[in-house]
C-alpha cells in the first residue's frame, strides 16, 4: 500500500512567459504507507512546491501524482490528507476547540462527533485545558500544536507538513518533534515533512529525500534507521552518520556530478562509491 | 486606579476649557450673539431638555435608519465587488465619485422628491454618507485573506460560499468596524445637517436653525450640544457593538 506516488512529475510556473520558472523536474517518488519522509534542500529547490503538488493545491505541469491510490485532486476532495504550514494559520475568531473542529464541520460531521474528536485531538497534543482559548492567547508553539491537532482531526492516512516548526525556538522544536513522532506512531499516519534543518530531517524520518535547485530535482534518498527516537537517538553514531550523509548529499556531488545529475531520483538505487556512496552507507543499524 | 488615571486627564482638561470659556466671555464682555457663556447654554439645555430630547430622538432615528441601510448596502456591495473582479474595477471608482460628491448638497433635491412630511430624504442622505467608508473598508478586509487560510480551505475542498462565510467575512469584521466607527458619527451629522435644507422639521438641525433665526443663540447652542451628545452616543454604541461582535479581541484586552 503506497501513501504517495509521483511519476515523472514536473512543475513549471508561468509557462511561456518571460518569467517562466522550472520549479521541479523529473520527480519520481514513492512513499509506502506508514513511512515518515522528509524533503530537504536549500531555499528554492521546490520542496514546498512538491508538497503542494501532493496536496493538489497547485497542479503538476507533467507526470502523475497519486495519493492513497487516487489522483491527487480526488484525494483532496476526499480529505485523504491533513496539512500544516509554517504559519499555524489558525482562525483567530474561533476558539482552539472550534479551530480543530473546522475540517470535521466541512465534512458534515455531527456536533457531538466534532466535539468528541476535537477533544481527543487536543488531548493528543497536550492542550486539553486550552479548548476554550482563542489562538492569540496561546504561544507560538501551542498554536502550532493546535494546527497539528487540526490536521489530524479527520484521521487522515497522510499528514503533509511544510516546515511546521520553522518559526519555533530550538527547545520547543525538539519537544514538538518527539510529540509528532509519538502521534504518528500512535495513529499510523504516513507523513511528508518539508524542512531545511538536517538534524530535524534525520531525527524524524525513515527516509530523507535530498533536493537541489534550478530546476528542483531529487538528488539523493537516504534511509535512516535510528530505532527508538528519543534523546539517546540524538547521541547515537547512526544519527551522526545519517547527518553527515545528508550534509554531503546537500553539498552536491562534488567533482564528479555526472552520475547523480543524469540519474536524478534514482541516485540511491544505483549508488556510486564516489557520489552517493556515503549516502547509502548511512543505512546503519541502531 | 488605572481607570482613574486614564479618564481623569481629559475630564480635567474639559473642565478647564469650560472655565476658561466662561471667564473669557464674562470678563471680555463678549456679546452673547457671538459666543454665549457655557452657563447660559447649560441653563437653556436644562430649560429645553424635553425639546432637545425629542428632537434628538427624531434625528437619532433618522441617523440609525441611515446607518443600518448604508451599512447593509456597503457590506453587500463589497462582497459582490470582491467576488467579481469586473464589478470591483467598476465599483471602486464609482464609489469614489459618489464620495467626492458633496452628499449634503443632495439634501434639497431629495427633499423636493418626497413630500414635506416624509423622513425618507434625511435617511437617504445619512445612508449614502455611511455607504462609502463601510464599502471601502469592508472590501479591503475581504481581499486581505491570509494565504495560509486560503490554502487550508482549498485543502478542505471548501466551496466559494463556505470560504466567504467561514473565512472572509469573519476576517473582514475588524475592517467593517473601522468603517462603521467613521460612519456612525457621519450618519448623525448627515441626519442633522440635512434638515437645514427643508423637509420635515422635527430634528435637531431644524431646531438649531430656527433658534438661530430668532437670535436665541444660547438655545441654538443647547441643541448643538444635543447633536454632539447624539454623535458621541452613536460612536460609543458602535464601540460596544464591536466588542460584542469580536469576543476574540475583547478577551485579549481584558
Amino acid at each position: 500500500m503506497t501513501a504517495v506516488s509521483l511519476t515523472g512529475v514536473s512543475k513549471i510556473f508561468n509557462p511561456g512567459r518571460p518569467d517562466e520558472v522550472a520549479a521541479l523536474s523529473g520527480i519520481d517518488l514513492t512513499i509506502p504507507a506508514g513511512q515518515f519522509v522528509s524533503l530537504i534542500g536549500p531555499s528554492g529547490c521546490g520542496k514546498s512546491t512538491l508538497l503542494r503538488l501532493i496536496a493538489d493545491l497547485t497542479p503538476a505541469s507533467a507526470g502523475t501524482v497519486e495519493v492513497a491510490g487516487k489522483p491527487a485532486a480526488r484525494a483532496r476532495l476526499d480529505q485523504e490528507y491533513g496539512i500544516a504550514f509554517q504559519q499555524a494559520g489558525l482562525f483567530e475568531w474561533r476558539t482552539v476547540q472550534r479551530n480543530v473542529e473546522l475540517p470535521l464541520e466541512l465534512r458534515g460531521a455531527s456536533r457531538a462527533e466534532r466535539r468528541a474528536r476535537a477533544t481527543e485531538m487536543l488531548a493528543l497534543v497536550g492542550l486539553a485545558d486550552f479548548a476554550g482559548h482563542y489562538p492569540a492567547q496561546l504561544s507560538g508553539g501551542m498554536q502550532q500544536r493546535v494546527a497539528i491537532a487540526r490536521a489530524l482531526a479527520v484521521h487522515p492516512p497522510l499528514l503533509l507538513m511544510d516546515e511546521p516548526f520553522g518559526a519555533l525556538d530550538e527547545m520547543t522544536r525538539e519537544r514538538l518533534q518527539s510529540e509528532l513522532l509519538a502521534i504518528c506512531a500512535q495513529t499510523g499516519t504516513s507523513t511528508v515533512f518539508v524542512t531545511h534543518s538536517i538534524s530535524e530531517a534525520v531525527f524524524l524520518s525513515d527516509r530523507v529525500v535530498v533536493m537541489s535547485p534550478r530546476p528542483g530535482r531529487i538528488t539523493a534518498t537516504i534511509d535512516v534507521e535510528l530505532g527508538t527516537r528519543d534523546d539517546a537517538a540524538r547521541q547515537s553514531p547512526a544519527y551522526f552518520a545519517a547527518i553527515t550523509a545528508v550534509r554531503r548529499a546537500l553539498r552536491g556531488p562534488g567533482p564528479v556530478p555526472d552520475i547523480v545529475e543524469a540519474e536524478g531520483a534514482a541516485a540511491v538505487a544505483a549508488p556510486s562509491p564516489r557520489t552517493s556512496g556515503p549516502a547509502s552507507s548511512a543505512t546503519a543499524a541502531p | 486606579m488605572n481607570l482613574l488615571r486614564r479618564v481623569a486627564p481629559p475630564v480635567l482638561l474639559g473642565i478647564a476649557a469650560l472655565v476658561a470659556w466662561e471667564l473669557v466671555v464674562s470678563l471680555g464682555r463678549i456679546a452673547p450673539f457671538i459666543l454665549p457663556a457655557p452657563s447660559a447654554i447649560w441653563h437653556e439645555l436644562v430649560v429645553q431638555r424635553r425639546n432637545v430630547g425629542e428632537a434628538g430622538v427624531a434625528s437619532g432615528l433618522n441617523a440609525l435608519v441611515g446607518l443600518a441601510w448604508g451599512t447593509v448596502a456597503g457590506v453587500l456591495a463589497a462582497m459582490a465587488a470582491s467576488r467579481f473582479r469586473v464589478l470591483s474595477e467598476v465599483s471602486v471608482p464609482l464609489a469614489a465619485v459618489l464620495n467626492a460628491l458633496p452628499i449634503i448638497a443632495l439634501a434639497p433635491i431629495l427633499n423636493n422628491m418626497f413630500e414635506s412630511t416624509s423622513s425618507v430624504p434625511r435617511r437617504l442622505v445619512a445612508g449614502i454618507i455611511v455607504f462609502f467608508p463601510v464599502f471601502i473598508n469592508t472590501l479591503r478586509g475581504l481581499r486581505e485573506v491570509d494565504p495560509t487560510h486560503r490554502e487550508l480551505m482549498t485543502s478542505y475542498a471548501a466551496g466559494g460560499w463556505t470560504f466567504t462565510r467561514l473565512v472572509r467575512l469573519p476576517g473582514a469584521l475588524p475592517f467593517v468596524f473601522t468603517g462603521l466607527r467613521q460612519a456612525s458619527s457621519l450618519a448623525v451629522i448627515a441626519a442633522v445637517v440635512a434638515e437645514y435644507f427643508g423637509g420635515l422639521q422635527d430634528g435637531l438641525g431644524a431646531r438649531i436653525t430656527s433658534a438661530a433665526a430668532f437670535t436665541a443663540y444660547p438655545r441654538a447652542w443647547a441643541f448643538v450640544v444635543g447633536a454632539c451628545l447624539l454623535g458621541l452616543f452613536f460612536y460609543l454604541a458602535t464601540l460596544l457593538l464591536e466588542r460584542i461582535a469580536m469576543p476574540w479581541k475583547t478577551r485579549l484586552i481584558s
